[in-house]
């Protein structure tokens, strides 16, 4: 099925204006996707007629919004096809699952001269908590390595298993460079080891249809904003014997069983990881979001994203003196490149003054940058709702700026 | 000239420019006049390091007045660090720290000194302050 591209644009109300008095071309959905009117209009009903702290009051509203916070922890396991609704953690967003992982794992099954394997491709996110984990406990992070594609070195990656290895940490997908690793295969490897497995998927989830149980990973994260939804909400999925296992990370309300001054217990899955009051908009207007593109079909999403993809692979490696920066043989939508003697901040400025959105710079993933011996790129990061007549526009961008800098 | 002179006269010849290409070609015009840092002061000790772009910027006194110069890595940073060295390169210490810098909101180019758009330039002002302030202490100001 053919998407109606046109149809779809009307759902997204910001895409329709001008900047600089030109059309915004949004070509940044790397950091950010808009939002369809269904998200708005959920998130406005909650503030104007259904507002009420959850799981707490025995009122009316109270009951209603604690039942739709609830049934939107089901739909996010559907979703994501967890096995149990109380394996679907909600967070602030990646920063905070992630954190909140290296966190509580970390307490529970880190000490001195264990090792924890991420990649290169890693965004600062899935590197800096990691860090921190093996400063506290005197651990040691490994590194993946990547070819100069931009792939990751699967025969390094099994080099650096080791009987020491407590976890390994990884995206699906690059958010500088647009990489699909093959996590399955990560994940089967690690697992023969017994080593749990932590799939950053901030970068997948808005491009395609992801199963837990078929990955059989054992931590997986993501945000709403980068999936059409609002801003502020995100998603730990954990097996819950892990999930069990591991003590809390933030501590208040909501997450507790009893308190006194001598002893506190704690609640049961998920609320055990979600202290004080739960950003319960923003999983309901999740829930608008996950609708939304699922009325679309994510394979529908997938195939005309690889469309603009290809498209402007083909059309912008046509500029002289423009290299792509990481060229794998599977890729989400995502174009990081750069321009000989040009550089990328000067290019992002003048795009930007012809009403393109792109991100130039090293798109927090600084290792990665050093590994390509550059400062940093300029990405466009396509969605379903861009155009390819929307790419022809950046090439003309491209030529004026290569015209104005040489 | 004065600062204020020096800051009216930029405004001036950046009214004529309707279009931001035309805004930008003449900062990359610009770039190229800089007075450029002394190879030698290229190093770390006087980098000021932007996330999207690297600033370079060095200060003597020659007799009551401050010299700057600097370097960028990126042209736009680089023609816009041109105007700045233009205003505040030759004036006394005192002056550089009293009088405000308004040509860069005159001439739409604010969105460059943003806290949030961290390109160096923001930084750079404020050592350029902080250098005009060392010498004002010095001669005794």
């Amino acid at each position: 099925m053919s998407l109606d591209i046109q149809k779809i644009r009307n759902d997204f109300p910001i895409l329709n204006q001008q900047v600089y008095n030109k059309p915004l071309i949004y070509f940044d959905n790397g950091a950010t996707t808009q939002k369809p009117q269904v998200v708005i209009d959920e998130e406005l009903k909650i503030y104007s007629h259904e507002n009420s702290n959850i799981h707490r009051g025995v009122h009316y509203l109270s009951e209603q919004l604690t039942q739709r916070y609830e049934d939107a922890r089901k739909t996010v396991r559907k979703f994501i096809n967890a096995k149990h609704d109380h394996e679907v953690i909600f967070t602030s967003g990646t920063t905070e699952s992630i954190n909140t992982i290296a966190f509580s794992f970390g307490e529970k099954y880190i000490s001195e001269g264990d090792e924890i394997i991420i990649s290169t491709l890693e965004h600062h996110a899935n590197i800096v908590p990691w860090q921190m984990l093996c400063e506290r406990k005197g651990a040691i992070l490994k590194v993946i390595p990547i070819n100069d594609k931009g792939e990751l070195l699967l025969d390094e990656y099994q080099k650096l298993i080791s009987p020491k290895t407590k976890i390994v940490a990884v995206n699906q997908v690059s958010n500088a460079l647009g990489t699909v690793n093959n996590v399955k295969k990560l994940i089967d490897i690690a697992h023969q080891q017994n080593i749990p497995v932590l799939i950053d998927g901030a970068q997948s989830i808005q491009h395609g249809n992801i199963d837990m149980q078929e990955l059989d990973c054992d931590f997986f994260v993501f945000s709403g904003h980068k999936i059409y939804g609002p801003n502020g909400i995100g998603v730990i999925y954990g097996k819950e014997k892990w999930l069990n296992e591991m003590p809390p990370f933030m501590t208040g309300g909501e997450m507790i069983k009893k308190v006194t001054f001598e002893k506190t217990t704690f609640n049961e899955l998920p609320f055990k990881f979600e202290a004080g009051t739960p950003n319960y908009v923003g999983a309901i207007g999740l829930v608008a979001a996950i609708n939304y593109i699922q009325d679309i079909g994510l394979e529908n999403i997938a195939v005309y994203e690889k469309e603009l993809l290809d498209y402007a692979t083909k059309k912008l490696e046509s500029i002289d003196g423009l290299r792509i920066i990481g060229t794998s043989e599977e890729k989400v939508s995502v174009i990081s490149f750069v321009l000989d003697n040009i550089h990328h901040y000067d290019a992002g400025m003048v795009i930007d003054k012809m009403g393109i959105a792109v991100r130039t710079g090293h798109h927090c993933a600084e290792p990665l940058m050093d590994r390509f011996n550059i400062e940093g790129t300029i990405r466009a990061s396509f969605s379903f709702y861009n155009t390819k007549e929307e790419i022809d526009k950046l090439h003309e961008a491209l030529l004026t700026v290569k015209q104005m800098f040489s | 000239m004065t600062l204020n002179e020096q800051q009216d006269e930029i405004i001036e010849e950046f009214s004529v420019f309707d279009d931001w290409m035309d805004k930008y070609n003449y900062l990359i015009e610009l770039s190229k006049d800089l007075s450029v840092i002394d190879p030698k002061y290229k190093t770390q000790e006087y980098l000021i390091e932007g996330c999207q772009s690297k600033v370079w910027l060095f200060a003597e006194m020659e007799g009551d007045v401050v010299k700057y110069s600097a370097d960028s890595d990126a042209i736009i940073t680089k023609g816009i660090a041109a105007l700045l060295v233009r205003v505040l390169s030759g004036q006394k210490p005192a002056d550089i720290l009293n009088n405000e810098l308004y040509f860069i909101d005159k001439i739409g180019l604010q969105q460059n000194l943003s806290p949030t758009r961290s390109n160096g330039l923001l930084a750079m002002v404020k050592q350029m302050k902080l250098y005009a302030m060392a010498y004002n202490a010095k001669i005794g100001n």
